[in-house]
């Protein structure tokens, strides 16, 4: 294993392709692993999806058990727990596939991911021998009840408080959780109090103690098939080694159990982004007016590439980071006692990365599912039509796990934190480049292919650094209550990720399996490099323009000029070529 | 019990696409899969295993991409899998395919049961299961929708017939080919697939068999497949509509008049 690669260091250097994790090379094992759950969904799932959505009583727990038969819970989990211990990109590929499922997905994710890990990562060896079986097989289900009416993104404003019993057995848990996915069904809750009011601590509360209840069901807006109600503690006790970690410490599991749930949220994207494609690309090859497929309109080709290129860029950077992360988790002995911790740890040093993947992961969805219904016409507002619950199911991926405004904060947050601990040369680059901006600059020649996409993307890194340079200059500490200024700094590291991500992804394709191989990915890469330079562009300006005035706001606009230089090319045309390559496939293709 | 099930790798459709040119099919872009009525077989072996203990191997001939099929029968809980690729194989017919897989069979040496799928969905002749048995000498139930019994020395199974089914008692071993509707394969487990993966597979050609060379493959093959095509697509019928019955008669025969066939 080669020196791991760092959290956010994509924004100061460069890594060849053959560093970054592609869904290329996926073994046969993660294939299979693939296939499986892909006709797990199809042939158990969609089935009875009606049920699901009507929540049915018994359905959903009735197939999460069914899961857990087959191993599809036990991913993370340690064969000596009764998992199946695979490696981390198995279990992100089962994520991913698992979103073809709707509701389901969104059940199996909480149980998983929130619900299961912070027992498995921090919990006590008691603990994990307690619950992690029943968990991994499914004879038991999780919650993760973390958000409350008072504190949604402020989640450590939590009013919920536990005070310990005069034998000192026990602490008394009181107050209320609020949009608990899982709630009506579940065995087992983690969640979170204040001890003496004050102590914010995680506890893993059984669903049968007395003095726990289970509010109504919320009438949801998508995903009607999962369970959204409240959880009440009224005087619940709670035995005193339920404590999940330690006394005062519950921001830990908090926030790093968030950092791991987000980054499984933009790969669980990939897979409902994916089958709005596929869905999309059928209707339009079926749907005739004027006296052809709709599918050879311009306008639909337009749409079906844009698709596909959004998702080919987030597909390329969930893998990426993937990759990060398995390479991560390899160097930790797991069964040394801070073996949670550490992976943990790991994750928040990928925080940056998983934000991104958070943001981009459901937006990217939500622009394909709205585009999805647009080819639909009429009948994607029928709930005939299945594009219509995946336009509705999408919605909550902008909101739960984080909004992806809080998502947006964290980014420049954690990487100014990362640079004033020297984690991430960030101030030496931004000094390096003022001096290298009064230089002329002399674009390097070549014919490689994505070379001047390659050249562009190292210039927008600039461009990142011009603005952020800026505005930590200018607003030094003041900076944190900039949020404009900060949720653009944060747009430009998702596109930055992102486009390199797909960059290195097509020229690993290129390198391994050649050219014609290549072809749609070098196309996407293309496609979206060449759109959004004008984008980067004109957010840096809107920065600049808020930050600086009269001459030195012109001479940073001639520096942006001079690093955004770059000829368009003709986008349509690619987009079309695009377009013909899904519908041929029927489906989201990368390599043909 | 020692349980050997033969598998087939084929494509992914009940729609094979035909290239109308070769006259051969077109596989490039149709994923590969098991083929169905074998993960029924699969499965059969793996209930009796369940029940009384014992030994699942699965094998297929094909080209060495068939290792991912056997692989799959492993993630489903077969102990042991055997790939038959060799170069000599190729362009066997149903005759030297089961007499392969009857030399692979021979060769592992214990069996008390051989399963097969009824049919393969790509070539659909249901040959081959038979063909296994005839090979070995061994008696032969195909159609079997449902497995009464097993003891160490016999079967009792239904066979499917038209209409209904025969109750057939065999003793072992036998060859027993499956219907569909005999069980529903399981999931490969995600354990399973860890396992598969991790599997050495053995790969056995010609020799490793002791396989005649004039018998295997396109030399051991009395039958050629001469030409394969879709057949051209039948047009729609048309409904005539008048007042009343005599009305349709005279628009049919004007039809009849103008097709010249009147």
């Amino acid at each position: 294993m080669s020196e791991l690669i760092k959290g956010s260091a994509f924004l100061t250097s460069k890594v060849s392709p053959d560093q970054v994790f592609t869904p290329e090379d996926f073994s046969d094992m993660h294939r299979m692993v693939a296939d499986t759950v892909a006709s797990f969904i199809k042939e158990k799932v969609m089935p009875v999806s009606d049920a699901v959505e009507k929540m049915e009583e018994g359905v959903t727990v009735g197939l999460l058990r069914q899961a857990g038969e087959l191993g599809m819970l036990g991913a993370d989990i340690p064969e000596k727990y009764g998992g199946a211990e695979m490696d981390k990109i198995s279990s992100f590929i089962i994520t991913e596939q698992m979103t073809r499922g709707g509701s389901f997905a969104v059940a199996f994710g909480a149980h998983t991911g929130i619900g299961t890990l912070p027992i498995l990562y921090f919990g006590t060896e008691e603990q994990k021998q307690k619950y992690l079986p029943g968990l991994a097989s499914g004879e038991k289900v999780a919650a993760y009840a973390l958000t409350e009416p008072e504190a949604g993104s402020d989640a450590l404003n939590a009013k919920t408080k536990a005070v310990l019993s005069e034998d000192g057995r026990y602490y008394i848990l009181n107050g209320t959780k609020q949009f608990i996915t899982n709630a009506a069904w579940a065995d087992v809750i983690v969640t979170y109090a204040k001890v003496d009011g004050e102590h914010f601590t995680a506890f893993i509360v059984d669903r049968n103690t007395p003095g726990v209840s289970i509010g109504l069901e919320e009438h949801k807006m998508g995903i009607k098939g999962s369970s959204t109600c409240s959880v009440i503690l009224e005087d619940a006790k709670v035995p005193v080694e339920n404590v999940l970690w330690k006394v005062g410490k519950g921001h830990q599991v908090a926030f790093n159990i968030l950092n791991i749930g987000r980054y499984k949220l933009g790969v669980g994207c990939i897979g409902a982004s994916k089958l709005a494609i596929e869905l999309a690309a059928k209707y339009a090859q079926e749907r005739q007016q004027f006296n052809m497929p709709i599918a050879k309109f311009g306008m639909i080709k337009n749409k079906i590439a844009e698709m596909a290129i959004r998702n080919y860029v987030n597909e390329s950077l969930c893998y990426r980071t993937g990759g990060l992360i398995q390479d991560l988790v390899h160097t930790i002995d797991l069964d040394a006692e801070d073996a949670g911790q550490k992976v943990t740890e790991g994750f928040q040093e990928y925080a940056v990365e998983c934000s991104v993947a958070k943001i981009v992961g459901s937006e990217v969805l939500d622009f394909i599912a709205d585009e999805a219904v647009q080819i639909h016409g009429g009948y994607g507002y029928s709930q005939e039509y299945m594009v219509e619950r995946i336009y509705r199911d999408s919605r909550i991926n902008r909101l739960f796990e984080g909004t992806n405004e809080i998502n947006r904060l964290i980014i420049p947050a954690t990487l100014m934190r990362k640079a004033q601990k020297g984690e991430i040369p960030l101030i030496q680059a931004a000094m390096k480049l003022q001096e290298e901006l009064l230089m002329p600059m002399f674009p390097e020649e070549s014919d490689e292919p994505l070379a001047r996409e390659e050249q562009a993307i190292e210039n927008l890194k600039k461009v990142f650094l011009v603005v952020a340079g800026t505005a930590a200059q200018k607003l030094g500490e003041k900076m944190i209550r900039e949020q404009e200024i900060l949720g653009r700094m944060a747009d430009m590291v998702c596109e930055i990720f992102g486009a390199e991500s797909a960059l290195l992804r097509a020229r690993k394709i290129l390198n391994n399996k050649g050219e014609a191989a290549a072809a749609l990915a070098i196309k996407m890469t293309t496609c979206y490099v060449n759109d959004l330079v004008p984008r980067f562009d004109a957010w840096a300006k809107e920065v600049i323009a808020a930050l600086e005035e009269g001459d030195t706001k012109r001479t940073m606009f001639t520096v942006l000029k001079k690093l955004t230089r770059f000829e368009p090319v003709n986008g349509y045309a690619l987009k079309r070529e695009i377009a013909d390559a899904v519908y041929k496939a029927n489906k989201y293709v990368v390599v043909v | 019990m020692e349980i050997i099930v033969c598998i087939k790798q084929v494509p992914d459709t009940t729609e094979v696409k035909i290239d109308p040119v070769k006259g051969t099919l077109i596989r490039e872009g149709v994923p590969s899969i098991v083929n169905p009525f074998d993960k029924n077989a699969v499965e059969a072996a793996l209930q009796i295993k369940a029940a009384k203990g014992g030994k699942v191997t699965v094998i297929s001939m094909g080209p060495p991409q068939a290792m991912d099929a056997l692989r799959e029968c492993v993630a489903m809980g077969a102990d042991e899998a055997v790939l038959l690729s060799d170069r000599a194989f190729a362009g066997a017919d149903t005759w030297a395919t089961s007499y392969t897989l009857a030399k692979a069979i021979e060769k592992i040496g214990k069996y008390d049961i051989i399963f097969c799928g009824k049919q393969a969905i790509d070539g659909d002749t249901a040959q081959v299961g038979p063909g296994i048995a005839e090979h070995l000498g061994l008696p032969q139930v195909t159609y079997v929708q449902k497995i009464r019994e097993v003891t160490d020395t016999g079967m009792i199974v239904e066979r499917a017939i038209e209409g209904g089914y025969e109750v057939i008692s065999v003793p072992l071993p036998a060859m027993i080919a499956v219907e569909k509707s005999i069980n529903e394969p399981r999931f490969p487990t995600m354990m399973g697939t860890m396992k598969a993966h991790k599997k050495q597979i053995p790969i056995w050609g010609a020799a490793d068999i002791n396989a005649s060379e004039d018998l295997v493959g396109m030399n051991g093959s009395p039958t050629q497949v001469k030409r394969v095509f879709a057949p051209e697509r039948r047009g729609g019928g048309e409904i005539l509509q008048a007042e009343d019955e005599a009305g349709v008669c005279v628009l049919l025969v004007e039809k009849l008049r103008e097709a010249k066939i009147v």
